[in-house]
């Protein structure tokens, strides 16, 4: 396998991992736009205990998730009292906090960023990310999953039934946080190179964007719209020169015909977040299309003729 | 004390640029309980528009490099128009389908994509590093009983003190302003009793558009530089002046502006530049969790679903 290929299946698992984090946050009625935030705390977990302490690579994996996951949900029982508007904000805020701590600690690099020793192969990550979307499947179809979708419909309603709006929405926060913070330490061992630049606001976007725009109504959006973004810009390898030139003359700059840079692949992005947003805001792939496809007809019979 | 009453005016002329932004966003999500992403952008591409007229002069060879000022008026107008195509395409499309938790969040979402788009295809056509903006002498200074003031600066001040006061009468007394309000109160009884809704929410997406443009031509002629990315910065500050402020309030985002420079100024005196990062955030953090309300906000917004 070569070593280009190899770097995008790794890159892939990494963010796939990383958008199931946020996905059942976002599945529970949560917006977090903090996502960097606990990827780096995870990412510096794992990068510390393995510099310091020569821990094996497993146990940093694990560790990496863990105190990602503690940190998840030590700060979702106080921020939890916040909705809407408030709580993107917040998440928002942890996440540019923790940069900052980053930045300012000289244990763990500072500006200079820090190298991680224990190099994972691309096999690594990709069994991950295949245990971690096959936990969320499972997870979906559990009474947990069940509860999720309750709270992400109707919040009022689901407390009425019965059920522990503040339990389910730590829980689904903090394993979602423990993900990011996994996803974190496969990148951290992946790359051997970690800096707080890394970690910034334009991440957390990122995440939220391959989500919403995957659907979170089932397991399959995040996998989809990880899958998509990850892959688009070798997709756009060949289109992009020319569209460059486009947009060049339209600005009024001056065409210098140099290779474009990666930020075609984030206006596609927005564009396709904001054309989303618009005609679909539930996402690409819902639970309906699901059903359809795989020919799981849950509508009662004689339905379909009182529709008519 | 003299260098603290000196750090003082300095907190005072770096706030005000916080101030304008943090109106713009209080504005929107006072008036439409939406939180409009797009504004660091705006300012952003008020200035890097100013500054490829002034270098450039326009598209196609039209002409030759233009004088600065006329080059930053045309990049608030280009601010103000992506402002409105934002609204053309965030909040005409809010139709809330099933009402569920994370659907208030639609225009939210959007606006974080207008910020990709316009963001990236600056940086795309202007290239990624800062730029030299070439404006009047910034150094002009005018000496107050041993306290330097720069002009540029009491000037940009000033300005921005009499837009908002403008801001505030305009809300209050004009027939624009009590429609808003009446928005901010209730959209759908506003509807009904007569405001049309579809054309007075435009409005608010000019103001934003103004304000930010004026704040980033502000800021180049300032600070002599403009970057593609010197909206995030901005723009998190005056989000964080803003909830400081509360939301909503026009005179809490002056307040929390003010608040956020001058917190700012301290944590350079006292900790360095390093950790003006952590001190504003970490604030806004503490302020969201303890006192959400805010300085001057009102608890109901940011909450209903819209």
């Amino acid at each position: 396998m070569s070593g280009y290929l190899a770097g995008i299946i790794a890159i892939l698992s990494i963010n796939v991992i990383f958008a199931y984090g946020i996905f059942l946050a976002v599945a529970s009625g949560q917006l977090n736009l903090g996502g960097a935030g606990f990827q780096a705390v995870g990412a510096y977990a794992a990068g510390w205990l393995s510099a310091n302490l020569g821990l094996p690579v497993a146990l940093t994996l694990l560790a990496g998730a863990v105190v990602a996951g503690l940190v998840g949900v030590a700060l979702a029982f106080p921020i939890l009292r916040t909705r809407g508007v408030y709580l993107v904000l917040a998440t928002f805020a942890f996440a540019e906090v923790v940069a900052g701590l980053i930045l300012n600690t000289d244990a763990l690099g500072g500006a200079m960023g820090m190298s991680v020793p224990g190099y994972v192969e691309w096999q690594v990550p990709m069994i991950g990310a295949v245990v971690v979307a096959l936990l969320v499947f499972y997870l979906m179809t559990t009474r947990f999953g069940l509860t999720m979708r309750a709270i992400h419909d109707d919040e009022d309603v689901s407390d009425l039934m019965g059920v522990s709006i503040r339990n389910v929405k730590v829980a689904a926060f903090g394993v979602g946080a423990a993900l990011a913070g996994l996803s974190g330490a496969f990148y951290a061992h992946n790359f051997g190179y970690i800096e707080a630049q890394g970690f910034n606001a334009m991440v957390s976007i990122y995440v939220l964007l391959y989500v919403l725009l995957g659907g979170t109504q089932t397991a399959w959006g995040p996998l989809v719209g990880a899958a998509f973004f990850t892959l688009l810009p070798e997709i756009l390898r060949e289109v992009l020169p020319a569209a460059k030139e486009v947009v060049v003359t339209l600005f009024g700059g001056v065409p210098d015909g140099s290779r474009p840079d990666e930020s075609w692949r984030f206006v596609i992005l927005g564009v396709l977040a904001v054309a989303f947003m618009a005609i679909r805001p539930e996402g690409l792939i819902t639970r309906t299309m699901v059903e359809r496809l795989s020919f799981r007809r849950r509508t009662a019979p004689g339905m379909k003729e009182a529709t008519e | 004390m003299m260098l603290f009453l000196q750090q003082l005016v300095n907190a005072l002329m770096l706030g005000s640029v916080y101030v304008t932004v943090a109106v713009a966003f209080t504005l929107t999500i006072g008036i439409l309980n939406f939180l409009n992403f797009t504004i660091p952008t705006l300012f952003m591409l008020a200035g890097m528009v100013g500054w490829a007229l002034s270098y450039w002069g326009l598209p196609f060879g039209l002409s030759g490099p233009l004088h600065w000022a006329l080059a930053l008026a045309i990049g608030i107008a280009a601010a103000i128009a992506v402002s409105l195509i934002v609204e053309r395409f965030t909040f005409r499309y809010l139709k809330t389908k099933y009402g569920d938790s994370t659907e208030h969040a639609i225009p939210l979402v959007s606006s974080l994509g207008f910020l990709l788009i316009v963001e990236n295809l600056v940086r795309i056509a202007y290239g990624t590093e800062a730029r030299r903006f070439p404006g009047p002498d910034a150094n002009m200074t005018l000496d107050v009983g041993g306290i330097l003031v720069r002009i540029p600066q009491l000037v940009s001040l000033l300005i921005t003190v009499l837009i908002v006061f403008a801001l505030v009468q305009m809300m209050k007394r004009s027939r624009i302003g009590r429609g808003l309000r009446a928005i901010a109160e209730n959209p759908d009884a506003a509807n009904i009793l007569g405001i049309d809704t579809k054309r007075i929410v435009p409005v608010v997406f000019m103001l934003t558009g103004l304000l930010c443009g004026l704040a980033g031509a502000l800021f180049a002629v300032n600070y002599g530089e403009v970057a593609p990315m010197m909206g995030e910065d901005i723009g998190s500050k005056a989000i964080a002046g803003m909830v400081i402020g509360g939301l909503g309030s026009i005179w809490g985002a002056v307040l929390g502006g003010l608040c956020v420079g001058l917190l700012e100024m301290m944590t350079v005196h006292f900790f360095g530049a390093d950790t003006v990062q952590i001190v504003v955030w970490g604030a806004l953090l503490v302020v969201l969790i303890l006192y959400p309300k805010g300085i001057l906000g009102h608890h109901s917004i940011g909450k209903g679903k819209l």
